[in-house]
């Protein structure tokens, strides 16, 4: 009889830690099992990316619509090239949309946002976005303002 | 081997070291089938060791260990667990499962070793503690025994599995005089009655003397003498006349081995 | 009164080393006998639910209710910092990454050495000082593999499923902090902390972590227990040195690991 007690308790145990481990898988970081179905990707060539990272959002009106997978570079044009999943849902974005690097508040994260096109062809499976916008860097932002200064003298 | 070998155990100049220090030197020692031999010597010198290196629990650096036709040095791990099978020993402390009651004890190695029905477990179990006086403490945990109870346990838990070798490890230190008058009646018993090989490791002359067909007596990291006990009693061998009468000063000496007791007092610093 | 040479103390020095090489090697010989090989003689699987009871479900308490606390200290201190950001948002974020990366394998192994660890050690080395290891032996069954390897497997099982529980319990506790207490609002509590984390970054590498730690406290924990001296004073020096070095040893490994999963290079 006590057997069956532990017996109970060391199933109740394994349970709670296999129930843990599925909460933060789901509710925590929010795994979607079969992620991909439902999405098509998007390539963006970008002067620079900097601060982007994989797993950032990609947003449309404020309203994120998917995110970036994959950051490379590419090597012929020496750009980097930035891999985003967006929703299937999504399905009418215009050819010449424009795809920024925007940054949440002042210091926030880095994210992208699109802003419509007007063209009637839209986006597909495996299409590139051609109109894009770079990262602000601080420096270079700098550096225009001191050649500009320079220059008006 | 077995049949016609009077001897159920030998060892066969062992020798065993600890660290740095010499335990035995080349020791031989023979002990005869179906009788009880009584091992003793001085406390720390190493019987208990001995002991331990004919269950093969402890590897010598030397010699050979024959038990049954077997030399047990050779033998693989597996192998000398299936070995051990036929030997039981009986520890200073008992040592039984503390988290076991006294049926599981002695149904242990029952149900480890054989794939007995349990009605027939019962019934060894049951036997085997009639055999020790103590079947009415069939239900206690080993906690609620006295020290002589549980040492008569472990014996029922000893001869479970009906080995052909017995041990007892110092079976009569911290008893009182009853107890130690079971445990010598019991020794002497099961010996017979089973027609087991008896060893008894021990530095209590009395009981010891009392039970043993023979007597090898150990120190000084080798074989003293052996005999019948009153051959001993009588032997002129200084030291072992001095362990047989416990005298203080003898060849083992009162006295550590120590600098000047003149100089270490007076002696500059 | 004694002086010693420096010949003698160069002497000592490498006994001391050559010393602790060969209980290396004995540990490691000790792990791979206990868990390789024969297994138990008699049912395996019970004796395992056994351990498994002694080491895991009566370590869940302590568990748990460091888990709650650490998460509500954490929503505290989180809220208190990054509100001077006007990011209060994003303490569920935090939480959860310092939960799942850091303190949930780390203190769960620190807790588990001194919960389960101690305890180990004190059982098996009081089983050595009272012979049983050897009456086991001499009954022709393994302690190695009838008393060791339950416990061990108890533990590599246990650890990170504690881990795992205090993560979520520690999520639970600073989620009712930040959003019940201090007013973050629901919604962006959960959204941030399920945007920034990952399955296969964090959660992962934190499970894996934890197993890991498993690993090496049990392994420690165990070891010192066997290998102690059979007195009373040796297993208590047994059990506190399981303590320091399995503390010492998840501290660590956990920077290595840290460094190997989050480090960039």
């Amino acid at each position: 009889m006590q057997n069956r007690t532990l017996e109970i308790g060391v199933g109740l145990f394994l349970l709670a830690g296999v129930l843990a481990l599925l909460l933060l898988a789901l509710r925590v970081s929010g795994l979607t099992l079969g992620a991909g179905e439902g999405s098509y990707k998007v390539y963006a060539h970008f002067d620079n990316i900097a601060g982007l990272t994989v797993r950032s959002k990609v947003t449309m009106a404020g309203v994120t619509i998917g995110r970036v997978t994959a950051i490379d570079l590419d090597r012929d044009s020496y750009t980097g090239r930035v891999t985003m999943l967006l929703n299937q849902e999504v399905d009418n974005l215009p050819e010449d949309s424009t795809a920024s690097i925007l940054t949440a508040g002042l210091l926030g994260e880095k994210y992208i946002g699109i802003s419509v096109g007007g063209e009637e062809a839209v986006l597909s499976d495996g299409s590139v976005i051609h109109d894009t916008q770079s990262s602000l860097v601080l420096e270079d932002l700098i550096g225009k303002f001191l050649l500009n200064s320079v220059n008006k003298e | 081997m077995s049949a016609e070998n009077p001897y159920a155990v030998e060892l066969k100049g062992l020798s065993f070291k600890r660290g740095e220090r010499d335990i035995f030197k080349s020791v031989d020692l023979s002990i005869l089938r179906g009788k009880v031999t009584g091992i003793m010597g001085p406390s720390g010198c190493g019987k208990t060791t001995l002991l331990r290196l004919i269950a093969a629990e402890l590897k010598p650096s030397q010699g050979e260990v024959w038990v049954n036709g077997v030399n047990l040095p050779t033998l693989s791990r597996a192998e000398l667990f299936d070995m051990r099978k036929q030997m039981g020993v009986l520890f200073q402390s008992g040592a039984l499962f503390t988290d076991l009651d006294v049926f599981e004890n002695v149904a242990f190695p029952l149900r480890v070793h054989t794939k007995l029905p349990e009605e027939m477990i019962r019934d060894i179990v049951l036997m085997k503690l009639q055999a020790v006086g103590l079947r009415g403490a069939v239900e206690l945990m080993p906690d609620e025994l006295s020290g002589g109870m549980k040492r008569r346990v472990a014996l029922a838990r000893a001869i479970a599995l009906d080995p052909q070798i017995l041990m007892y490890d110092e079976p009569f230190v911290g008893q009182d005089p009853i107890a130690m008058g079971v445990l010598v009646r019991l020794i002497r018993l099961l010996n017979d009655a089973l027609g087991i090989t008896s060893i008894v490791v021990s530095h209590d002359l009395a009981e010891t003397a009392s039970i043993a067909d023979y007597i090898y007596v150990v120190g000084d990291t080798r074989v003293l003498g052996h005999g019948a006990p009153d051959e001993l009693m009588r032997s002129e061998d200084p030291r072992i006349r001095q362990f047989m009468q416990g005298t203080p000063d003898g060849p083992v000496p009162f006295h550590y081995p120590a600098a000047n007791y003149r100089d270490d007092l007076l002696g500059p610093r | 009164m004694r002086r010693t040479s420096l010949l003698e103390r160069v002497r000592l020095f490498g006994r001391a080393g050559i010393d602790v090489v060969a209980t290396l090697g004995r540990s490691v010989l000790f792990l791979l006998h206990s868990l390789l090989g024969r297994t138990a003689t008699g049912n395996g699987f019970q004796l395992l639910v056994k351990q498994l009871y002694a080491v895991g479900v009566m370590s869940l308490a302590i568990i748990v209710v460091s888990g709650v606390f650490i998460g509500m200290v954490l929503s505290l201190q989180g809220y208190s910092i990054l509100s001077q950001y006007g990011s209060e948002q994003a303490v569920g974020q935090m939480v959860a990454l310092t939960l799942l990366r850091e303190l949930g394998p780390v203190v769960t192994a620190l807790l588990f050495a001194g919960r389960a660890g101690s305890a180990l050690t004190a059982e098996i080395g009081n089983m050595k000082s009272t012979e049983q290891l050897s009456s086991l032996a001499m009954i022709g069954v393994d302690p190695l593999k009838y008393i060791v390897a339950p416990r061990l497997w108890a533990g590599f099982i246990s650890m990170p499923l504690l881990a795992a529980i205090f993560s979520v319990v520690g999520i639970w506790g600073g989620a009712m902090v930040a959003i019940d207490w201090l007013g973050v609002y629901e919604g962006s509590f959960w959204a941030n902390m399920q945007n920034s984390v990952s399955f296969r970054e964090d959660v992962l590498n934190g499970v894996i972590k934890s197993v890991v730690f498993a690993f090496v406290v049990t392994w420690i924990a165990v070891f010192q227990g066997y290998d102690c001296e059979p007195t009373s004073e040796g297993i208590s020096k047994a059990t506190t040195r399981t303590v320091v070095y399995a503390s010492l040893a998840v501290l660590g490994l956990d920077f290595i690991l840290t460094a190997l999963m989050f480090g960039d290079f």
